[in-house]
């Protein structure tokens, strides 16, 4: 196996666009190298992206936030002005693992990691979140949830990477929320994950709103449904049971180890539901 | 045994009862301490185990011949390098069965070859080189499946024993047990009310954080060394020799730091495979388990299915107590049945009561001990029923356990007659303690149950020495499994009267002590621990014979008080006391060195009984449940070091927590196991729990001199009662199924309301 960390994600680009055997991203590499110790890969190459400037920093632009791929979870909880516009991303990538994983785990990892369950991907999705690609034929952005395309699989092609992840500039009265259901109370992996985005008006009344599920289906769930259910109301009791209805139509699980089919329906309803909840307070509404 | 001590009653201890710090908690907290695989010699191989992907299936052949041609590859083992040398002994040939299997593999991850290499990379590029070709068949994981007559047979020779018959035909049923007394039906009949009800409980793991390790080293002189992290090492050396056809006293067996057992580590897995392999290679080998390797291949507990009936008259007086346990053991006999049907109801006055149990074989791995095996299980359906009992007689369920209560004099469910027993003061103390009346939140319900184990004394042997400087060490042979060390210091500086800092403790090698018995059935603490007191009895005997050769009077009028040797009265002559310590210092001049030992097979061991209480609050929107309030009231005799005791109650509580709401073995239908790791295998983490509030009681256990009864199991029986009688009570539905995990805690809960609103 070949260990390299290039200093520019173009030199990255290229050495995993040449490689002929199976090469591998390192960032935090609290998924790579737990694959790597149980033999379940067994890479030719991995390319270290840490030593590449700009990839373990947070950037607050004119357009919103720059987070590099190598930001690690801890970081970003860190983080007092990427917290207060986005509690609901923070929260969800602070889920991940645990203290120890935290030093080292990233976003661009949990994505690209493409597990359906992966905590932070639910936040970004409803958050609106892109994507920077480089590859051996430039740069190019794409929306978060286009990248995971099943389990463990992704749209990236031969020698693509993340660079970071750009979250947009926050309107007035906006409040994001992540709830996950684990059956312990850390140090675990969703079994439903839910992400709630809402923007509200000055009386109080949903103006935007963008709702994604996660563990429920082969990939991160955006759910419009929802949004629709959430958009024009207050919130109120009837447009809280529409949104938990449209999520759980939006559903599509499997009954597994971690639960069952029906367990997973009725329980993205009831996170959806709560986490609209807080999601409206951060706004500002009541 | 006649102890010849002062009433434990009335006895003033001056260290029993303390809690200083753990001798060996420096080299633990700081990294020094050497776990199982932390030994290393030189010029060692990594070895590597090759295991069925299948749950059942036959064995047609194994090829080797391309693993052995690979460059760093020094040994390969198979079925064909363990001959039979078992001479007829049943449980031994299962044993040995089970570390490599033979003409079937009988669960995914049954051991099939296992190579020696110079790493473990080239160890494992091998095991891809082996060729084997099996013949998959029908399997069977669940034991009500199991025990059904068109169930796939596991053993082709396995005929139930225990019945009146011996049956025609093979089956899964490997033997068939019964206890009580008394006539259950005429019982029944004077009962005014009778609930009946199945209960079922998933396989869970002993969860230990250190995997199974060891280094093996054989000489081709036929002697061999092993380090191993075991529950007992002599156990260890007498199964591997009898194994591999070596002399027991030629195998020098050393137990290293232990990072948990709980009964998992009180069998061969790893062990005959690394000697077997270092006799190949002539080159020590280290075998190392992954976790998955754990939960695949060393012994979970039983999963069970057990029946309950019990009857009770309007009074709240149970007439009689009936049920009947089945419980797999995975591929080979064993499971613990009869402990179940023996633990049930314990806890109980009954004049008439019978249990019955089926030790089941399916195609899961051979169970190993869990803290009380057998016992938990058959407590949560008893206990569950219990409850439901005094709601439907509209008693307090502690008033109804403590009318029906065992006390001193009864007959227990499994035969014995009761000495002094703790059961009636925890059920006491439990209705006094402010846990009992604290008020419930909204979605809260309080649960309790009351539990029993047996405990065991068995066989010791202990070596005191005194060198020049007046400290002393003691050799025992029972692994510290729980801070036993510390117990073991703290009774030797006790009877000798000296500082509890001036004794320490080790854990000896095979070759150094005579047999000591595996450190289970909470025994280590009754009956190593007395016979530490037992040797330091002797030792004195000697100190006090130095003394009387240095003052030149007859040994008979000296006496041991309080760390010094004095003439026994006035006619002794006048000379002033002796230190131990001065004692020592002259050692080598009157007499040479001094030394106290003790070798024994104890009796005596106190049963012990618990009552626990447990408050949850329920998520009724998701099933999640979330421990609110824990309180554990046990029986000690005597806690020798209560820190410890504590410990002991508190990680009994924890794994039953862990038992009643989230752990299970889960299977695929292809028979493979589909949670072998940490993750997916949800033992609580810290932040699952309050802290464990506890009580220890002590109702002096007359067969030791202090008073001790073992504890270190009774704290796991109740648990799975009270959490699920918790539950039952916070939303009204009864759980009867563990773990009550949140799909299926929010499945009961939609049946009901769904059948309310209809």
């Amino acid at each position: 196996m070949r260990y390299e960390s290039p200093t520019s994600f173009k030199a990255a680009a290229e050495l995993l666009s040449k490689e002929k055997g199976q090469a591998f991203i390192l960032a935090g590499g609290t998924d790579l190298l737990v694959r790597m110790r149980t033999g379940f890969i067994e890479p030719d190459l991995v390319v270290d992206i840490k030593r590449i400037g700009g990839s373990r920093e947070i950037k607050k632009t004119e357009s919103g936030f720059k987070i590099g791929a190598a930001v690690s979870g801890a970081e970003l909880g860190e983080h007092k002005a990427l917290k207060k516009a986005w509690p609901g991303v923070v929260e969800a990538a602070n889920l991940i693992g645990s203290k120890q994983v935290q030093g080292r785990c990233t976003m661009a990892g949990n994505l690209c990691n493409a597990s359906p369950a992966a905590d932070s991907v639910p936040a970004l999705v409803a958050a609106g979140a892109k994507a920077v690609i480089v590859g051996p034929k430039g740069k190019r952005k794409v929306a978060v949830e286009e990248i995971p395309t099943g389990p463990g699989k992704t749209s990236l092609k031969k020698g693509e990477i993340v660079e970071s992840i750009i979250l947009p500039k926050r309107a007035p009265k906006s409040g994001d929320a992540y709830l996950r259901f684990i059956p312990r109370s850390e140090m675990d992996i969703a079994v439903v994950g839910v992400g709630v985005n809402v923007t509200l008006d000055a009386k109080g009344i949903v103006t935007k709103a963008r709702v994604a599920l996660g563990a429920v289906a082969p990939t991160v769930r955006l759910v419009p449904a929802a949004a629709k259910a959430l958009i024009g109301t207050k919130m109120e009791d009837a447009a809280l049971d529409k949104l938990a209805e449209a999520c759980a139509a939006a559903c599509s699980p499997i009954d597994d180890k971690r639960g069952t089919r029906e367990f997973r329906i009725k329980v993205a309803g009831v996170l959806a539901r709560r986490a609209a909840i807080i999601a409206r307070q951060r706004a500002g509404g009541k | 045994m006649p102890l010849d001590n002062p009433s434990a009653n009335t006895r003033k201890y001056k260290l029993v009862g303390t809690r200083p710090d753990r001798q060996d908690g420096f080299d633990k907290v700081t990294g020094r301490a050497k776990f199982g695989a932390d030994a290393v010699a030189p010029g060692q191989l990594a070895g590597s185990i090759l295991r069925s992907p299948h749950a059942h299936a036959r064995i047609r052949s194994i090829d080797t011949s391309k693993a052995e041609k690979l460059a760093g590859v020094k040994a390969v083992v198979t079925r064909a390098d363990f001959p039979d040398k078992t001479a007829g002994d049943s449980g031994l040939f299962d044993i040995l069965t089970n570390i490599m299997a033979r003409d079937k593999a009988l669960y995914e991850g049954h051991a099939v070859a296992a190579v020696a290499a110079v790493s473990p990379a080239v160890a494992k590029q091998a095991l891809k080189l082996i060729k084997v070709d099996y013949e998959v068949l029908p399997h069977v994981t669940d034991v009500d499946e199991a025990m059904k007559p068109t169930a796939p047979v596991l053993h082709p020779k396995l005929f139930t024993e225990g019945l009146a018959e011996k049956p025609k035909k093979p089956s899964n049923i490997a033997r068939r047990y019964e206890f009580g007394h008394g006539d259950v039906e005429a019982g029944f009949a004077k009962a005014d009310i009778i609930v009946e009800r199945s209960f079922k409980t998933e396989a869970t793991h002993q969860g230990y954080i250190e995997p199974h390790a060891c280094l093996a080293n054989v000489s081709p002189d036929g002697s061999g060394e092993l380090w191993v992290c075991t529950q007992g090492h002599f156990m260890v050396r007498d199964y591997c020799a009898r194994l591999l056809g070596l002399e027991i006293s030629k195998l020098r067996v050393t137990a290293s730091e232990i990072g948990g057992g709980f009964g998992g580590k009180t069998t061969v897995f790893l062990e005959p495979v690394a000697l077997a392999l270092s006799r190949k290679a002539n080159r020590p080998v280290k075998l190392v388990m992954s976790r998955d390797e754990v939960f695949k291949c060393t012994g979970p507990t039983s999963s069970a299915s057990i029946d309950v009936k019990i009857g009770v008259t309007k009074d709240g007086l149970i007439t009689a107590a009936d049920a009947t346990l089945r419980y797999q053991g995975g591929a080979f006999p064993g499971s613990p049945a009869e402990f179940g049907a023996m633990s049930a109801f314990a806890q109980y006055h009954l004049d008439n009561v019978r249990t019955i149990a089926y030790d089941v074989v399916t195609n899961r791995p051979k169970q190993a001990a869990y803290r009380a095996p057998g016992a938990p299980m058959a407590n949560f359906a008893v206990e569950s029923m219990i409850e439901e009992l005094a709601h439907k007689l509209g008693m307090a369920p502690i008033d109804f356990r403590i009318k029906n209560a065992a006390r001193e004099g009864t007959r227990s469910s499994y035969g014995p007659v009761y000495g002094p027993i703790g059961l009636l003061a925890t059920l006491e103390e439990a209705r006094k303690h402010p846990h009992f009346k604290a008020p419930l939140g909204p979605n809260q319900g309080r649960g309790m149950a009351a539990g029993f184990w047996f405990n065991f004394g068995g066989q010791s042997c202990v070596s005191l020495n005194i060198p020049v400087d007046g400290t002393v060490t003691i050799s025992v042979g029972s692994p510290d499994i729980g801070g036993s060390r510390a117990s073991m210091c703290l009774m030797t500086a006790e009877e000798l009267g000296i500082p509890y800092e001036h004794v320490r403790a080790i854990i000896a090698d095979t070759s150094s002590l005579g047999y000591n018995d595996v450190t289970d059935g909470s025994r280590t603490t009754f009956a190593t621990g007395m016979a530490c007191i037992l040797a330091a009895r002797d030792a004195i005997k000697k100190l006090c014979q130095r003394a009387a050769r240095m003052w030149g009077i007859p040994e008979e009028a000296v006496t041991w008080e309080k760390g010094y040797a004095k003439p026994a009265g006035a006619n002794a002559g006048n000379f002033p006391p002796l230190s131990l310590k001065e004692i020592a210092a002259a050692s080598g001049g009157t007499g040479g060195p001094i030394a106290g030992h003790h070798e024994y097979s104890a009796d005596g061991a106190g049963v012990s009984f618990a009552t626990h209480i447990c408050d949850v609050e329920v998520d009724p929107e998701t099933g999640a449940t979330r421990i609110v309030r824990y309180t554990v009231l046990q029986d000690a005799g005597k806690a020798v070091h209560p820190s410890y005791v504590e410990g002991q109650f508190q990680g009994g509580a924890v794994q039953g927590i862990g038992w009643a709401l989230n752990e299970e073995y889960v299977y695929g239908k292809d028979g493979r196991l589909q949670n072998a790791g940490f993750l997916d295998y949800r033992i609580p983490v810290c932040s699952d729990l309050p802290m464990i509030d506890t009580k220890i009681l002590e109702i002096p256990n007359p067969g030791h001199p202090y008073g001790v009864r073992g504890v270190g199991e009774t704290s796991i029986v109740p648990p799975l009662a009270a959490v699920a009688n918790a539950v039952s009570n916070a939303v009204g539905v009864r759980m009867t199924e563990l773990p009550i995990s949140p799909p299926r805690l929010l499945k009961a809960l939609d049946t009901v309301s769904l059948a309310k609103a209809s």
